[in-house]
């Protein structure tokens, strides 16, 4: 049992959390009568999928991904460097320096080794990114499905799927 | 990602889910969709998503929640299941 946990369970624990997630706002939408229910099962569903692609983006021992290029760690290099030439101790080493100075103010030939980012030490940015959008475009679709149900009560009365579906079979046979 | 705090968050999600879905009251049902939405909030935040979890705290907890109750005012706050 516990082997099991560790070999199936725990590495892809967000996405057995994931599928939980999905039917339960599958069964929301078709079993529940309110529309309202419908309306939070669709919002969970949809989360759900978010859920999903943005664990594919998790590394492990990952961090945010956000590049900082005047963070402490760059400081530290140039610090480095000072101290490096400081110990050597000769009187062409000024200019060296200044030389130095001005390239790290060009900034050309030193950006690649200095700023190169290891891409495993962060979390992949794509999937954010696309879900980002999905967030946006989903609470828009449940305010106009919000409005709709409103004007669904102003018509009928009632948010019950079933009760609409009878009021509207009785004015049908009306007909 | 924190193997611990992961698994503490996606249980209390899925429990907040089914209160939510569960309760007839429907404005119980629509705070606890926005606790549900904070939460989901709290996970990307831990996953490392922070532009996903800002986002989701403005408008997916905070407008849908608020959106929600605002369509229980206008109508029925007694739901059949």
């Amino acid at each position: 049992m516990s082997e099991f946990f560790e070999q199936t369970i725990q590495p892809h624990f967000n996405f057995w959390i994931y599928v939980i997630l999905m039917m339960l706002g599958l069964w929301a939408v078709i079993a529940k009568k309110n529309m309202i229910k419908k309306l939070i099962g669709l919002s969970i569903f949809q989360t759900a999928i978010i859920l999903f692609y943005v664990s594919i983006g998790v590394k492990e021992d990952a961090t945010i991904p956000i590049l900082d290029h005047h963070g402490p760690e760059h400081h530290e290099v140039v610090h480095e460097n000072g101290e490096h030439i400081e110990d050597a101790e000769t009187s062409a080493h000024p200019e060296e320096v200044h030389e130095k100075k001005g390239d790290h103010s060009h900034g050309d030939d030193h950006g690649h080794d200095d700023h190169a980012t290891d891409p495993d030490t962060m979390a992949n940015p794509l999937p954010h990114v696309l879900m980002l959008t999905a967030i946006v475009v989903g609470v828009a679709t449940l305010g106009v499905a919000l409005a709709i149900c409103q004007m669904l009560f102003k018509e009928f009365g009632t948010l019950e799927e079933d009760e609409i579906l009878a009021e509207l079979k009785d004015s049908a046979s009306d007909d | 990602m924190i193997f611990s705090f992961d698994i503490i968050i996606l249980i209390f999600l899925v429990i907040a889910a089914v209160i939510s879905l569960s309760v007839k009251d429907l404005l119980s049902a629509s705070m606890i969709f926005g606790i549900y939405g904070f939460l989901i909030c709290l996970l990307w935040a831990e996953m490392g998503a922070v532009d996903v979890a800002f986002t989701e705290a403005a408008v997916g907890a905070g407008v849908s929640a608020v959106l929600l109750i605002a369509t229980v005012f206008n109508t029925k706050r007694r739901s059949s299941d």
